[in-house]
C-alpha cells in the first residue's frame, strides 16, 4: 500500500491524530506527511473530519431517521438533480441512491421526531418527482462508523507478563 | 509440606517483581506486557460460542481434532513448512505446553540444552525440570540479537544435545534471515544438536518474509517447530499451540502428552480452526497496527538519544538503557508511572537494555513515551 492510502487509513482510524504521530507510524518525514494531507484535501479525496457522537450520551434531544424515498422520473430530469435538491436541506444528513425496493435511502437528522416528520412531509413529500416516503426513526444506535457504542472494556491485561 | 528440590531451587520469575510493583501503583501505563492487546477475532469467538452451544465439550484425540491438524499443516505451508497431518503435527495447550513436552521428549537427565539469550524467561527452567542444564549462548547488540556459529562455539554449544532458539525473539524483537539462519544449520549438523525452534511470532513479521530454520537443508529431520495461536490470532488466554516435527519427535512427545494433558481445550481447538479458516485478514490488520507502533517507537526512543536497533518482529523494541536496566525500570515506574521490563529478566545478554511491549493502543504509547521523554529530561 502507498503512503498515501496508508494515511487515509490512519485518518479513518483517528482523523484528530497528530501529523508528527503519523508520520513516524508511516516512518516518513511530517512535512511529507503534511503535503501527502494537503494533496488529498485538494484533489476531494478528503472532504471532512467528523466527531462520531452517541446522541444517547449527550444532554439533548436528538433523532435519526432513514427515509425511503421512491422517485418517478420523467424523460428531461435525472436522479442526480433530484438528489441535488434533497442534499441542500441541513437535515439531511446522508443520502444514497440504491437498489432494491426503493431509489433513495435518506439519513434526516433534527431534535425530535416531530421535527423529522414535519420536515419529511413539508419538504421531501412535496418534492414532484417523489412518489412515496417510508420514514423508519432509530430507535438504538449498536454501532455507527466502525465504533461500536457500548461501554468500553478496561483492559484486562496483567500489567506485567512475560 | 515437603517440597521437591525442583520446585524449591527454581527462582522466581524477574517479571513477577516488576509485576508487583506495578499494581501497587495508581495510573500506569504499561509497556509490559507480552501480549496482544487485540482480542482474539470476532469469528474465532464466534465459533468458540458455537462449539459450547452444541455441547462439544468433551476430549479430542490426544494429538487435537484432525480437521485442526489438517487445517495447521495447510496454514504452515505458507512458511516452506510440509508436515502431515496425521504424524508430524501435536496440538497442545498452548506452544508453552509444546516446548515442555519437546524438552520433556528430548532431554536426559545431565543433558546440556544450549539456549540462546536474552529469550523468553520459561526455557531455562523448562529444560531443568526435564533434568537437564541450561547453556546459555549470548547473542550480540552488534548482530542484532541474531545467534552466529561464533557465539555458539564461544558459548560450547558443541558439547550440548539440544539447542533452543527463538525468533521473531522475545525480548528483543529480533528476526533471523535465511542466510542467518543458515549459519546456527551448519552448526547444528556439524554438531549433531536437535534443534528447538519457538516460532510462536512467526505471524508478527514486519520486513521481508518469516524463515523457519527447519526449511534450511537436512534440518527437518532434528527440529521441532513450536507455533501457535496467541500472538498473531490474539489467543493468548485459549491456551492452544502446536509442535511440528518428525513423526518419531512428535510421537515421543505425545506419548508424554496423553498422560500429562490427554488433549488441548476442546473450546480453543474450535476457535483455531474457525482463526485458519477465516481470520487471515484480522492478523493482516493487527499486523499493520503493530507495525505503525513498531516505528513510531523506534523513532521517538532514537530521538531521544537511546539507541535502539530495528526490531522486525513480535511486538516489542528493545533500547539501551541510560543507565543499569533495573534501576532505570524501577526509578520510571516510580517517577513516571511507566511500567517496562528491565532486560536482565531474559538473561544476562539483556543486561543494560528494556524491554518496551507496543501491543498497547496509540493513546497509552504516546503518553508512555511522553512521560518518558520528560523522565529523561528531567534527569
Amino acid at each position: 500500500m502507498d503512503t498515501k492510502r496508508e494515511l487515509v487509513d490512519l485518518l479513518l482510524e483517528d482523523a484528530r491524530e497528530d501529523t508528527e504521530t503519523m508520520a513516524r507510524q508511516l516512518g516518513r518525514s511530517q512535512a511529507e506527511v503534511e503535503e501527502l494531507l494537503d494533496e488529498l484535501e485538494a484533489e476531494g479525496s478528503i472532504l471532512g473530519y467528523q466527531a462520531v457522537v452517541d446522541w444517547g450520551k449527550v444532554d439533548e434531544d436528538h433523532v435519526t431517521a432513514e427515509v425511503e424515498l421512491n422517485l418517478e422520473l420523467d424523460r428531461d430530469t435525472k436522479y442526480t438533480q433530484v438528489a441535488e435538491r434533497i442534499a441542500k436541506f441541513d437535515e439531511v444528513t446522508a443520502l444514497h441512491l440504491v437498489s432494491g425496493d426503493y431509489d433513495f435511502d435518506v439519513t434526516v437528522e433534527a431534535e425530535s421526531m416531530r421535527a423529522v416528520s414535519m420536515f419529511v412531509s413539508e419538504q421531501i413529500a412535496p418534492i414532484p418527482e417523489v412518489t412515496q416516503t417510508v420514514t423508519h426513526f432509530v430507535m438504538k444506535t449498536y454501532k455507527n462508523r466502525g465504533i461500536e457504542f457500548t461501554d468500553r472494556d478496561d483492559d484486562d491485561r496483567l500489567s506485567v507478563s512475560p | 509440606m515437603k517440597l521437591s528440590d525442583r520446585a524449591t531451587s527454581t527462582p522466581p520469575s524477574g517479571i513477577r517483581r516488576f509485576f508487583e510493583l506495578a499494581e501497587e501503583m495508581d495510573d500506569v501505563i504499561s509497556l509490559g506486557v507480552g501480549e496482544p492487546d487485540f482480542s482474539t477475532p470476532w469469528k474465532a469467538r464466534s465459533a468458540a460460542i458455537h462449539s459450547l452451544e452444541r455441547g462439544r465439550t468433551s476430549y479430542t484425540t490426544n494429538r487435537g481434532m484432525f480437521d485442526l491438524r489438517a487445517a495447521i499443516a495447510e496454514h504452515v505451508t505458507r512458511y516452506d513448512l510440509d508436515y502431515g497431518a496425521e504424524a508430524e503435527i501435536l496440538v497442545t495447550t498452548g506452544a508453552s505446553e509444546a516446548v515442555d513436552l519437546a524438552l520433556r521428549a528430548i532431554v536426559d537427565p545431565g543433558d546440556a540444552v544450549a539456549i540462546q539469550s536474552p529469550a523468553y524467561i520459561s526455557y531455562g527452567p523448562g529444560v531443568r525440570f526435564a533434568g537437564g542444564d541450561p547453556l546459555p549462548v549470548s547473542t550480540r547488540p552488534e548482530n542484532d540479537f541474531v545467534l552466529t556459529y561464533d557465539d555458539l562455539e564461544r558459548a560450547g554449544a558443541a558439547e550440548a544435545e539440544a539447542l533452543m532458539i527463538c525468533y521473531p525473539n522475545n525480548p528483543t524483537g529480533a528476526t533471523a534471515t535465511a542466510s542467518e539462519l543458515a549459519e546456527i544449520a551448519v552448526f547444528a549438523r556439524e554438531h549433531d544438536l536437535t534443534v528447538l525452534s519457538d516460532e510462536i511470532y512467526a505471524g508478527l513479521t514486519y520486513e521481508g518474509e518469516h524463515t523457519s530454520i527447519a526449511t534450511l537443508p537436512d534440518m527437518r529431520e532434528r527440529t521441532v517447530v513450536f507455533n501457535g495461536f496467541s500472538k498473531a490470532y490474539a489467543m493468548t488466554g485459549l491456551r492452544l499451540g502446536y509442535a511440528l516435527g518428525p513423526s518419531e519427535a512428535i510421537d515421543a512427545m505425545n506419548r508424554i502428552h496423553q498422560y500429562t494433558m490427554l488433549s488441548a481445550p476442546t473450546t480453543a481447538q474450535y476457535a483455531a480452526l474457525e482463526a485458519l479458516q477465516s481470520c487471515d485478514d484480522d492478523v493482516a490488520e493487527m499486523r499493520t497496527q503493530y507495525d505503525r507502533r513498531r516505528r513510531f517507537v523506534i523513532s521517538r526512543f532514537r530521538d531521544m538519544g537511546l539507541d535502539c536497533f530495528e526490531a522486525t518482529g513480535a511486538f516489542y523494541a528493545f533500547p539501551e538503557a541510560p543507565y543499569d536496566d533495573e534501576q532505570f525500570a524501577e526509578d520510571l515506574l516510580h517517577d513516571q508511572g511507566v511500567a517496562l521490563v528491565p532486560g536482565r529478566v531474559f538473561g544476562e545478554e539483556g543486561y543494560g537494555h528494556l524491554r518496551v511491549s507496543y501491543a498497547t493502543g496509540m493513546a497509552e504509547l504516546k503518553e508512555a513515551l511522553n512521560r518518558i521523554e520528560t523522565f529523561l529530561e528531567n534527569r
